[in-house]
């Protein structure tokens, strides 16, 4: 029976943990960017659109590193979150999960992005016509309608959050038990002669967590476009 | 009902429309890029007016220069779109009452089973919107539209995407509609074969503005609006109801405001109004009484004007029992009989050129329901039985 050591546990752990915090707290802020660029004109569009991109392009070491000034301790936004909440991001699970979110915000926003462009605004429209307010039409015509852009985007978002690894190590490090992810102790494995079997063991989990998280993404998706379908 | 008066810019197209209409159906017919379509967004706050006030039973929905614009879910409006729209996610009886569902339950005046009756779509209300037929899509547009109990509602060619037989099975439950519910219905169009089987007044669009506005079987009778009605042979289009059907002479008797009408039997009720169309070329005219003739209808009329349109063809109109008839005939004809406004004739149409295809069943308003009680004894709604008729035009 394959059983997991504790080293291996706290990583799967942590990388879920990190990935599915990054994805949640992302979501929203996803959808409305998505929506704004889907939806709205207004000056200064290409650049919130370059910006939103901008992780895609940038080695992670880059981003992490960015957010290392900013979110530190020390950094502007950072010693204000410590002095107003007390919340410490640099050196921190949380931090793992910011800067995973970064890193995989414009997958997300993309895919939202294209699932809203092609609703029919018409439907909209009717909804409207039918006595439902701008807000109430977006809860109950526009966000099911773009379900299957929003399961992909969390899917691709979650996917790269697991594997995130530049960004990650540069702003909140390797610290057993808080930032640790898997892809962060497979690097720690592979510096360590003699670890090659572990190194492997730690792929081989690596690879069916992805595959599982593919899975599920399409019977979820087939469920939905089966919904809509009829 | 409906007071409007509207200009808006879209880019080198202006529609520059004001028209009032009333109960009942009123048509909005005209070719594509009249400007039709943008009027009823116009009235559903889908587009917004340079200028202009719309208003819908006394209650200003716009107004540019008192900057009134109420948004379009609060101006309660049933739109049906020639797409129908429905919510691909939800099934039928969700469809169906998302409108309703939104309206205070005291403002909820139309009946849901009423509905899905009069509509014949009590066997899809679980079924999902992409499973249904282009016909079945659009009677449930219809259905959600109405149960939003609307104060009027528009609709925006709601059978141009259909095939024929399609269209056949929901032309007559608008008809039925409008009067079961007593909701007035502004019906935009390109399709003659509707607005004459549907409208009780007609606005001829052209290029962004109205032509002409007035019931629709006067319209449709006047010359020189010919060129708005579009390729539609010359002719009268005129009321009548059914009177009675003879099995021994196969013919079915109507009677209109100048007599009694002959034609080829119909499958139409005993009593159900109806509007139907004479080619001005399928009258003939008489000076007397031509005695024992083949021809069937033989009315007596006076003349009303006279025009010569080229040297071979004259446009007679004709007055009939207070119905206009449009008759023409040959200037040689003209040249021997020196017809003159006042002269009494005989206006002669064979039954058999009263063609079945161009006698269409017609709501005609709320008075109509009164005069015939008998035939809605229970608030069924009457027309159903036309969807048996093909009122399509050959």
């Amino acid at each position: 029976m394959f059983t997991l050591t504790a080293l291996e546990q706290e990583a799967l752990y942590l990388s879920l943990l990190v990935s599915g915090w990054a994805v949640v707290g992302s979501l929203p802020l996803g959808i409305g960017c998505a929506w704004l660029l889907a939806r709205r004109d207004f000056p200064g569009k290409s650049l919130v659109d370059g910006l939103i991109h901008l992780p895609l392009v940038l080695p992670p070491v880059v981003v992490g590193y960015f957010l290392l000034v900013m979110l530190g301790r020390r950094g502007p936004v950072g010693a204000l979150l410590h002095d107003w909440f007390g919340l410490t991001l640099a050196f921190t699970w949380k931090g793992a999960a910011i800067a995973s979110a970064v890193i995989a915000f414009p997958l997300m926003v993309r895919a939202i992005r294209l699932s809203l462009e092609s609703v029919d605004r018409g439907l909209e429209q009717a909804a409207r016509t039918l006595g439902c307010g701008p807000i109430a039409t977006f809860f109950t015509i526009t966000l099911p309608l773009v379900m299957p852009g929003i399961l992909t985007g969390v899917i691709l978002a979650f996917a790269r959050s697991l594997s995130e690894f530049g960004a990650t190590i540069t702003f909140v490090s390797n610290i057993p038990g808080e930032t640790r992810t898997l892809p962060i102790a497979l690097y720690a494995l592979t510096q360590v002669p003699g670890e090659d079997a572990a190194a492997m063991r730690l792929c081989v989990i690596s690879v069916v967590v992805a595959f599982a998280a593919l899975l599920a993404s399409e019977i979820l998706s087939r469920r939905v476009q089966a919904r809509l379908k009829g | 009902m409906l007071d409007l008066s509207v200009i808006r810019q879209q880019g080198s197209f202006r529609v520059n429309v004001t028209l009032q209409a009333g109960a009942g159906i009123t048509a909005l017919f005209g070719p594509s890029g009249s400007g039709k379509t943008s009027v009823i967004n116009m009235v559903a706050g889908l587009a917004r007016p340079d200028q202009g006030r719309i208003v819908v039973d006394g209650r200003v929905l716009f107004d540019a220069a008192e900057g009134v614009d109420i948004p379009p879910e609060r101006r309660r409006l049933g739109y049906v779109f020639q797409d129908g729209r429905l919510f691909p996610h939800l099934s039928v009886r969700a469809n169906l009452t998302f409108g309703r569902d939104r309206l205070p339950p005291s403002d909820r005046k139309v009946d849901f089973d009423a509905v899905v009756e009069v509509l014949g779509i009590d066997h899809l209300l679980d079924r999902r919107p992409a499973l249904l037929s282009g016909g079945e899509k659009q009677r449930v547009a219809i259905g959600r539209a109405l149960l939003a109990s609307p104060r009027i509602l528009l609709m925006d060619e709601p059978l141009a995407a259909l095939d024929s037989n399609r269209k056949a099975e929901v032309l007559p439950f608008i008809g039925a509609l409008s009067r079961r519910f007593g909701i007035p219905i502004l019906y935009v169009s390109h399709s003659m074969d509707e607005v004459l089987s549907l409208a009780d007044t007609l606005v001829l669009m052209d290029q962004g503005r109205a032509a002409a506005i007035g019931p629709t079987e006067e319209l449709l009778s006047r010359p020189e609006l010919r060129p708005l009605t579009g390729r539609w042979e010359a002719g009268s289009v005129i009321r009548a109801q059914v009177e009675s059907h003879d099995p021994r002479t196969g013919m079915t008797r109507l009677r209109f405001g100048g007599g009694i009408l002959a034609m080829a039997r119909n499958h139409l009720a005993v009593g159900a109004q109806v509007r139907l169309r004479i080619q001005a070329s399928d009258i003939a005219i008489a000076l007397d009484h031509p005695g024992r003739v083949s021809v069937r209808n033989i009315l007596p009329a006076h003349v009303l004007s006279v025009t010569q349109r080229d040297t071979s063809l004259v446009d007679v109109m004709l007055d009939c029992g207070g119905t206009p008839l449009w008759a023409q005939i040959s200037g040689w004809a003209q040249a021997d009989l020196g017809l003159k406004p006042g002269m009494q004739v005989h206006a002669m149409v064979k039954a058999l050129t009263i063609a079945r295809g161009e006698v269409a069943e017609t709501g005609g308003g709320e008075e109509d329901c009164r005069r015939r009680p008998a035939l809605d004894p229970c608030g069924r709604p009457f027309a159903l039985g036309a969807s048996s008729v093909d009122l399509r035009r050959e």
